[in-house]
């Protein structure tokens, strides 16, 4: 039975406990930052930050303001577009038990931008000293011993939930509806093609320009891709446009 | 979700270690070259606390070999479920972390550099350092020849890092060498909240905890950022939310807070009573008041004297030369037979809800719009939705932080907060209450255990010169009352002073000696030996000497500039840590010749958390153990074996050599060596006798089964009262408990009676029996905390197990309170039986609209030549600035700093600012700023952001800015501490610091030297 997230952003507070756990359950090692005026920080993924809550601020004509968290991370889609890109069918695995989509260490030997550029996500990234591109593998080590991954154990308030892919689909629905009531523009993100489901209150590219797949990208190589993951790009011309 | 620890990890049986997944059928050949082991397999467990804010969060740590391979957080805790904050999530990098202290660190005078030492010489020497100070400084009797036994120029600060056990060493020794310049974190952080809190109910603590958030039909969140700073508040707050509850959130800025309410209200910092003052008058006019409980739970229909009056800001019995009240002034009217008189018509012009009613009538929703900066229809949204909870079946909590108590008027602004919940009847009820969300990790314990100068361990005041005698200081602070339907619980005070001089002085201590009351030192009347005057002190020279535990007052306390030249000052100081921070080597701070500084440094290094046991108590007053899972890194040792050496090296020196009133040292009873476990029971404490108990018998040496049980004659010890009754012979140590077990009529309301054990009896959700009618039904039966039924109470321990107040033998519900009865007017206080609106210190204003009074009267303002404020509205620095602190780093910044993932994510000091206040000064997001105040200045990064606006204040546009204050020199490029622009101005009951206001200008930077 395949697991899946959903991220519930409207019970995020950022409190960053995610972002951190994950680093120190892989070892990550720190990467220099700078306070540059927000405090969304490392800025970006990178290699080791495999899971980073992005911050947005918005404010309305009425003076409204609204600040969006965007617990940001590899969404192991069911059908990867990373593994389809990939030239070596076991650089790229997916787990049948789990679906968890992990990157081994033949991805080295992959062409980096043409992976990163299949992911409608802009998720992978590359171990500059390996060579190995790297990610979110879904603690793949703690699921496999009945253990929750580690930015969902780390999460107090709710927002991070992991399980069944069928129970996680009920309690997304659920909470939909109960956002929906005080959110009109509350909506899933591409709920039907990914494991990590991401809840969103607003217009999803207020949280963060990749939180849904997008329709075009450029391409050379990945526009062959481009159709494998045509379900994805649906999803996201539709409501992205 | 479903997936608990007991669900899903305990399903197999075989926890982490040792699975056989083939049982599940899964076929994991796919990813089984892909995922190495886990590396926690074949590890132990064991459960230790984040050592950071006073949730408490318990940890499952992992040791493997003797060294930690994870943390994470423990499913079992009730408060967290297992989650863990940025903080708690680095503590695996925090307890392992290559900057950790490992060897004791000697700084020779005048010396640029630290030289390793080992335990023995450092010990040695610090020891000869305490003795010799003593015997030189020491005075047995002050300027009246009155006996004070007490020793003013060395200190001690610190620590609400440390245990209950540690505590309770730590507060004996001191006491025994004589210091009175004794303070810790809590002064600084939360020390208004025990006179504001227990002026209005009796107890100085959080009334209800962390779980009971979610029981709240209405979560009035001000003067508090939780969702940053207490993170596992929000757990609760969300589930309140989810249910229907309205969350407010009044604050200078839009926080993470504001973000998961319904709506955030900005404030200009340091208006607070002014804005609740308008919710008292709106309550008051509306009738939104909870009458019955009004009546019969609270003083409202009590008389005030003739000589109580307010006129134009100020209250009766003003002395200007001491700037202090006569309180004897605010005193109720009583009747022949000492009664307190009462017109239960609230008729009478001076019963206390007519005054309270003529006293706020000011506070109309224009002159409160103009001071605080709020429209009129926020201030009304707020109003009408907080309001709505005066009803019998609503509930509305409170939860408030340093953005209440870092204030001139910082107890008051607590106060008014408990005004309004007593008007609304939202006191011992199940989802209302005042949630204090305590600061440090330990501090609600070590506040309890009171490592502070005014108080000994439980709440007693530090006796004074003029109560020479054990009967002078027990008549004077135990209170009488000649209402027979009042409990006054703290009638039981000498019981409890009697039983801790028994402890601190074992069989020496008996009724003919006074119990060696003589041996505690005795501090002049009103003088204030609070940081503040500590490092004022030290200034000028009077303080030479001194040892800091857990603390980092040279990047923490106000005007910083001053505290480090003050610190110079020192000729020895002995500090424990368990980094490097601006204390540990002030000495070679950016601008300083170590040379010319001649302070001798003992650095001790500490264990951190998770290497040794010990209780710490969270906000919610839950005692819990935590165990030690490996040995303290390199030679660092817990603190409470650093004390217990201390003290028994310089018992030493004394039983060899003599010296100064060695009596307090020589004759204390005092462990040998620190042992948690053993310190644990001494402080519950022992009879000393053969005792019997109902029809239950006890031996000597036996433990107390609870605090009702504490004798005045000397048959009992306790090293702290409010902890006795949890550690037993029936049930051995209840800091251990882990039983999740409910009745039906708990788990609706939340409550794990089995899970720890809280003080005082393991009572959740203090003054309960406010939560029923006077026949013991609850006024809400859906979330009811306790109920009379069959002759007994269920639910939560009562508070107070008498039966309900219309039977025989019922009591009113505030046991603590000498009356009885909640306090909505509160005579004890020093600025006043109302809180009343007074500018911060410094103040953008020329001009009070509430009256003809600017600041607080009362208001602590220390001299010196480095102490300057700027005057009311100076154009030189028109605007406010307010500090704080966030999710990544806790407090000073002095461990957390030491995370790289925490550092990673909030890396250099930074300022907040408006777009407006930006354009106007020309500074771009990201751009380096000066912040200037007389005082000093500072340098940030400028975080431009829609979060922060501008004010409309008296007809003007304000701005505020704020900063945090967790960055700081040590770590390069870091920046340094903010409080180089703070005020020295103290609230006038505690002396806590004013850093939520002050006057600042800031412009870009030109050359940039600290980022």
């Amino acid at each position: 039975m395949p697991k899946a997230f959903l991220i519930d952003t409207t019970r995020c507070t950022a409190c960053r406990g995610c972002q951190v756990a994950c680093k120190e359950w892989k070892n990550l090692p720190p990467v220099p930052t700078r306070q540059t005026g927000t405090h969304q920080n490392p800025p970006d993924l990178n290699p080791f930050n495999f899971k980073l809550v992005r911050f947005s601020e918005h404010m309305d004509k009425n003076g409204v303001v609204s600040w969006y968290f965007f617990p940001d991370q590899c969404r192991h889609c069911l059908a990867a577009p990373c593994k389809m890109a990939s030239s070596d069918p076991a650089a790229i695995l997916q787990d049948e038990a789990t679906g968890a989509v992990l990157f081994t260490d033949l991805t080295a030997k992959e062409d980096f931008e043409t992976i990163r550029g299949a992911c409608p996500y802009d998720i992978p990234r590359q171990d500059p000293a390996s060579k190995r591109l790297v990610k979110c593998d879904m603690c793949i080590d703690r699921v496999r011993a009945n253990m929750l991954p580690m930015c969902v154990k780390s999460c107090a308030m709710g927002a991070m939930n992991f399980g069944e892919r069928d129970e996680m689909l009920k309690l997304a629905a659920a909470r939909l509806a109960a956002v929906k009531k005080t959110s009109p523009k509350a909506q899933l993100l591409n709920s039907d093609d990914v494991a990590v489901i991401f809840l969103v209150a607003d217009d999803p590219l207020k949280y963060h320009k990749n939180a849904m797949a997008e329709a075009i990208q450029p391409m050379t190589r990945k526009q062959f891709m481009a159709k494998a993951i045509s379900p994805l790009r649906r999803i996201g011309g539709q409501t992205v446009g | 979700m479903g997936l608990s620890r007991r669900g899903f990890l305990k399903l197999t049986g075989a926890g982490a270690a040792g699975l056989a997944l083939g049982q599940f059928g899964i076929d994991l050949r796919p990813v089984s070259a892909y995922a190495a082991g886990l590396k926690i397999e074949g590890a132990k467990e064991f459960i230790s606390i984040c050592p950071f804010c006073s949730c408490g969060c318990n940890t499952l740590v992992h040791a493997k070999d003797g060294r930690i391979v994870n943390v994470e957080g423990d499913p079992d805790y009730p408060v967290s479920g297992g989650g863990l904050c940025a903080k708690g999530a680095a503590l695996l990098s925090l307890h392992t972390s290559p900057e950790r202290l490992t060897k004791p660190l000697y700084r020779a005078p005048g010396s640029d550099k630290w030289e390793e030492k080992d335990w023995d010489w450092m010990m040695e020497r610090i020891a000869r350092r305490i003795k010799d100070q003593r015997d030189r400084d020491f005075k047995r009797t002050n300027a009246a020849g009155q006996e004070v036994n007490r020793l003013e120029s060395m200190f001690h600060l610190g620590s609400s890092q440390v245990s209950n056990e540690e505590a309770a060493v730590l507060h004996q020794m001191i006491r025994a060498y004589g210091i009175i310049h004794f303070d810790h974190q809590a002064r600084i952080c939360h020390s208004a909240s025990v006179p504001a809190l227990a002026e209005c109910f009796g107890r100085g603590a959080m009334t209800n905890h962390y779980n009971d958030i979610g029981n709240a039909d209405a979560v009035l969140i001000m003067g508090s950022n939780c969702a940053e700073h207490h993170p596992m508040t929000f757990k609760w707050v969300i589930k309140a939310k989810e249910k229907g509850a309205v969350v407010m959130h009044v604050d200078p800025k839009f926080s993470r807070t504001s973000a998961r309410s319904d709506f955030h209200v900005p404030i200009r910092s340091g208006t607070d009573i002014a804005f609740l003052g308008g919710m008292v008058k709106h309550i008051i006019e509306k009738k939104k008041y909870f009458a019955d409980y009004l009546l019969d739970y609270t003083n409202a229909s009590f008389i005030v004297g003739e000589k109580y009056h307010f006129k134009d800001g100020m209250f009766s019995g003003y002395d200007p030369a001491a700037k202090r009240y006569d309180k004897s002034q605010w005193a109720f009217e009583k009747d022949e037979q000492g009664m307190v008189k009462r017109d239960r018509s609230l008729k009478h012009p001076r019963c206390v809800l007519n005054l309270m009613k003529a006293h706020y009538d000011r506070y109309d929703l224009d002159r409160v719009s103009q001071v605080t900066g709020v429209s009129k229809a926020d201030l009304l949204r707020v109003y009408e939705a907080y309001a709505a909870t005066g009803r019998p079946d609503k509930a509305g909590t409170v939860i408030y932080a340093l953005g209440w108590t870092q204030h001139s008027v910082g107890v008051q602004n607590i106060r008014l907060s408990g005004l309004i919940q007593e008007l609304l009847g939202n006191i011992g009820i199940a989802g209302g209450g005042i949630n204090a969300l305590r600061g440090e990790p330990n501090v609600q314990g070590t506040t309890d255990h009171a490592l502070l100068y005014g108080y000994l361990p439980g709440y007693h005041s530090t006796p004074t010169a003029n109560y020479q005698t054990l009967a002078e200081y027990l008549k004077a602070y135990t209170p009488v009352t000649k209402d027979p339907k009042s409990v006054n619980w703290w009638s039981n005070r000498p019981k409890y002073v009697v039983s801790l001089l028994k402890s601190w002085y074992g069989d020496n201590a008996t009724r003919e000696n006074d119990f060696c009351y003589s041996y505690v030192p005795k501090m002049e009347p009103h003088q204030d030996c609070s940081h503040l005057y500590i490092f004022d002190r030290m200034y000028k020279g009077q303080i030479t000497g001194g040892l800091c535990f857990g603390h980092n007052p040279c990047q923490s306390i106000p005007n910083i500039n001053k505290v480090r030249k003050a610190w110079d000052n020192l000729d020895w100081v002995v500090i424990g840590e368990v980094f490097h921070n601006e204390t540990t080597d002030n000495w070679r701070r950016p601008g300083v010749d170590p040379k010319t500084i001649k302070t001798e440094v003992f650095l001790l290094p500490s264990a951190y958390r998770a290497e040794k046991d010990g209780t710490i108590s969270n906000s919610g007053r839950w005692h819990m153990w935590h165990y030690k899972a490996v040995e303290p890194l390199g030679m660092s040792r817990n603190m409470g074996e650093m004390f217990v050496e201390m003290m028994n090296r310089v018992r030493g020196l004394y039983a060899k050599e003599g010296g100064a009133f060695p009596e307090p040292i020589l004759k204390a009873d005092y462990p040998e060596t620190f042992d948690a476990e053993a310190v644990a029971r001494r402080i519950n404490g022992f009879f000393t006798a053969d005792a019997k108990v109902g029809d239950k018998d006890y031996k000597k040496g036996q433990l107390v089964p609870g605090f009702p049980h504490l004798k005045d004659d000397g048959s009992t010890t306790s090293l702290n009262w409010l902890y006795c009754g949890g550690y037993t012979e029936e049930g051995g140590n209840l800091a251990k408990r882990r039983d999740l077990a409910q009745t039906p009529m708990q788990a609706r309301i939340g409550l794990f009676p089995g899970f720890a054990w809280a003080w005082p009896m393991n009572r959740r959700v203090l003054y309960n029996r406010a939560s029923v009618d006077q026949h013991g039904k609850p006024f809400n039966p859906d979330k009811a905390v306790i109920a009379w039924q069959d002759g007994k109470w269920v639910g939560d321990v009562p508070d107070g197990g008498y039966p309900p107040m219309a039977m025989e033998g019922g009591k009113y519900p505030f046991i603590m309170t000498t009356e009885g009865h909640a306090q909505l007017y509160g005579p004890g206080r020093e600025d006043g039986p109302f809180p009343e609106h007074y500018e911060p210190a410094e103040t953008p204003l020329t001009r009070n609209p509430f009256s003809g009074q600017m600041s607080n009267p009362c208001m602590k303002v220390i001299q010196s030549d480095v102490d300057i404020l700027a005057k009311n509205g100076d154009p030189r620095f028109p605007i406010v600035l307010t500090t704080y602190s966030l999710t990544e780093h806790w407090c000073s910044g002095s461990e957390t700093r030491n995370a790289p993932p925490l550092l990673e994510a909030e890396p250099q000091q930074y300022i907040e600012l408006s777009p407006q206040l930006a354009k106007e000064k020309g500074i771009k997001n990201g751009d380096v700023v000066i912040v200037e105040s007389l005082r000093g200045k500072t340098e940030a990064v400028a975080m431009v952001t829609v979060r922060i606006k501008p004010f409309q204040v008296m007809g003007k546009t304000l701005h505020l800015v704020g900063m945090p204050f967790a960055f700081g020199w040590t770590k390069p490029k870091c920046g340094d501490s903010t409080n180089r622009v703070t005020v020295s101005i103290g609230d006038p009951n505690t002396t806590i610091p004013e850093y939520k206001a002050c006057l600042v200008n800031i412009r870009k930077a030109d050359k940039v030297t600290e980022l």
